[in-house]
């Protein structure tokens, strides 16, 4: 498989391995010590690390320096955009800054309405939704175009991803909306956390049936639960997260001291359970303010060691 | 058509605390349908403010009416030559009315009377819902008939974001998810194959992205 990008998660993914991602928060201050200590705890076993962009719709250190710190370290950055805040005009600026740094993986996303987050009475932007701004980075790589229609000299060499959330309804539309974000250029796709693997594998089998799975590179999103109330919470307050039932009685069985533990045990189990589903071709975990279980993830997992690239910078 | 709802009372009193002749003008237009500022409203917040004023121990003289649409120049011009028995009006039209007032009585205070919130329609008496944002270039014909703008809260035009939940928005259970409903809707007519191909980004400059605007159709110009 050719690449079309310097990207590392690229070369991994066009190379046949399955690739681990994962995120880190950046702080809601000036800190950007703190990106570079999770990073640190990280990095020897993901591949490339993703980092949020104004989550939930709280204000924190931006996705762009945070990512520029850490491709620093010589690490593989994702910038994770949203179009809540930026109207065309700014981020096609922070496109150009993050690939101008060498930054080369990018995930288009609309953003968590800003009434979730500490300014709810933000004005919100929505020039661009997240499928609009697959197709403004591919604009910019492919064709070297800005949307106005300017011409650029240096483009932005992006890896183009996008988030998918199999468990939102409508859920026949989820396959469609999948192509849709296929159609405007997304090479990969980080989906919603999983925990209903009933209907994660439904929604991979259509997904098959429409050949999607060998034009876009799918990373089953994982979270690893910290307890029963983590569990409790994101199943009745998250929208858009679909926790069955079994997940929560299973953590509610355990003592609280082990509730940690049966929720990486069950974290893994799932791992273990996707690498034989057709299509998969990585994992993307999420384990929110708690990355330093990421490495006992993805080595219990039997993902470890990571490939490592013959010439490549990284 | 436009959707308001009554100020609070005490924003109004705040208003017109100092003005001795004060006159409360309806619209018989949009504000009515919405019982927000017709004859009837003018009449409830007439009162009302008399009823404070006189318990407060102030003298005032607070009159009424309704004009039939305070967005027309004809309809304001007779009140013009009355206009200075008052010391300030409180319009209960929508901003338009108002701001239209202000224009042509020229000195006199103006002051809403309503906060004017948006366009819609009636869904049962007493619920006003939004429909349209006046984007100035109308997308519907590709979205079975329903606006993303001004019905989907992130006002997405490539379908469902990823909180959508058994029908309702993210923001909110009571408010339906626009794209649920365009997919309800698109699946009615057949034309779900439609949705696959990329909505291109939209030219805004018809929209308050290009500022202040104007329709001028020549042919039924004086
Ligand atoms: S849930 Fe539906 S209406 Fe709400 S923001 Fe998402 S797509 Fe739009």
């Amino acid at each position: 498989m050719n690449t079309t990008t310097p990207s590392k998660l690229e070369k991994i993914l066009a190379e046949g391995h399955l690739a681990v991602t994962s995120e880190c928060g950046p702080p809601r201050s000036t800190d950007l010590d703190i990106v570079a200590e999770k990073a640190e705890l990280i990095k020897d076993h993901v591949d490339a690390i993703n980092i949020t962009d104004n989550q939930t719709s709280v204000v924190r250190l931006c996705s762009l320096a945070s990512c520029i710190r850490i491709k620093q370290m010589g690490l593989e950055p994702v910038l994770q955009m949203v179009t809540r805040d930026r109207n065309r005009i700014a981020i096609q600026s922070d496109i150009l800054g993050a690939a101008s740094f060498g930054i080369n993986n990018i995930l288009c996303l609309t953003g968590d309405h800003q009434q979730f987050g500490d300014h709810p009475s933000a004005a919100n932007v929505f020039d661009l939704d997240s499928t609009q701004l697959i197709q403004t980075v591919k604009l910019m790589r492919d064709e070297g175009k800005l949307l106005g229609g300017f011409e650029m000299k240096k483009r932005p060499e992006m890896f183009i991803g996008a988030a998918a959330n199999p468990f939102a309804d409508p859920y026949e539309i989820r396959v469609s909306r999948l192509a849709k974000k296929v159609a405007a250029g997304c090479q990969f796709i980080q989906t919603q956390c999983i925990y209903n693997m009933e209907k994660f594998k439904d929604w991979m089998k259509r997904i098959r049936d429409r050949g999607l799975h060998e034009k876009v590179a799918i990373l089953a999103g994982l979270t690893p639960m910290k307890n029963v109330g983590m569990a409790r919470y994101m199943k009745n307050r998250v929208p858009g997260i679909d926790v069955p039932d079994d997940i929560v009685e299973r953590l509610a069985a355990v003592p609280k001291e082990k509730q940690a533990d049966e929720g990486i045990k069950i974290c893994i189990e799932q791992i273990e359970e996707l690498k034989e589903e057709e299509g998969i071709k990585g994992f993307h975990i999420m384990a929110i303010e708690w990355e330093e279980k990421v490495p006992e993830i993805v080595e219990r997992a039997g993902l470890y060691p990571r490939p490592n690239l013959n010439g490549s910078q990284n | 058509m436009v959707k308001a709802k009554p100020k609070p009372i005490g924003e109004i009193i705040d208003y017109v605390k100092d003005f001795d002749k004060v006159l409360v003008a309806g619209c018989d237009g949009c504000v009515t349908v919405c019982e927000a500022g017709g004859l009837k409203e003018v009449q409830v917040l007439a009162s009302s403010l008399r009823l404070y004023f006189n318990k407060e121990g102030k003298r005032k003289d607070i009159e009424e009416t309704s004009l039939t649409r305070q967005c027309d120049r004809e309809y304001l011009e007779p009140l013009l030559d009355k206009i200075d028995n008052y010391d300030a009006v409180v319009s209960l039209a929508c901003g338009v009315g108002a701001q239209f007032m202000a224009e042509l009585y020229k000195g006199k205070p103006i002051f809403p009377g309503v906060d004017t919130c948006f366009i819609g329609s009636t869904q049962e008496r007493g619920v006003w819902v939004e429909r349209c944002q006046a984007c100035g270039q109308c997308i519907i014909a590709s979205t079975g008939g329903i606006c993303p703008i001004a019905r989907c809260s992130k006002r997405m035009l490539n379908g469902p974001c990823g909180g959508s939940e058994k029908g309702s928005c993210e923001v909110s259970k009571d408010t339906p998810c626009g794209w649920h409903l365009i997919y309800e809707r698109l699946k009615e007519l057949g034309q779900l194959d439609h949705f696959e191909a990329p909505t291109d980004p939209k030219d805004w400059t018809t929209s308050r992205d290009g500022g202040p605007r104007k329709i001028v159709k020549e042919d039924v110009q004086p």
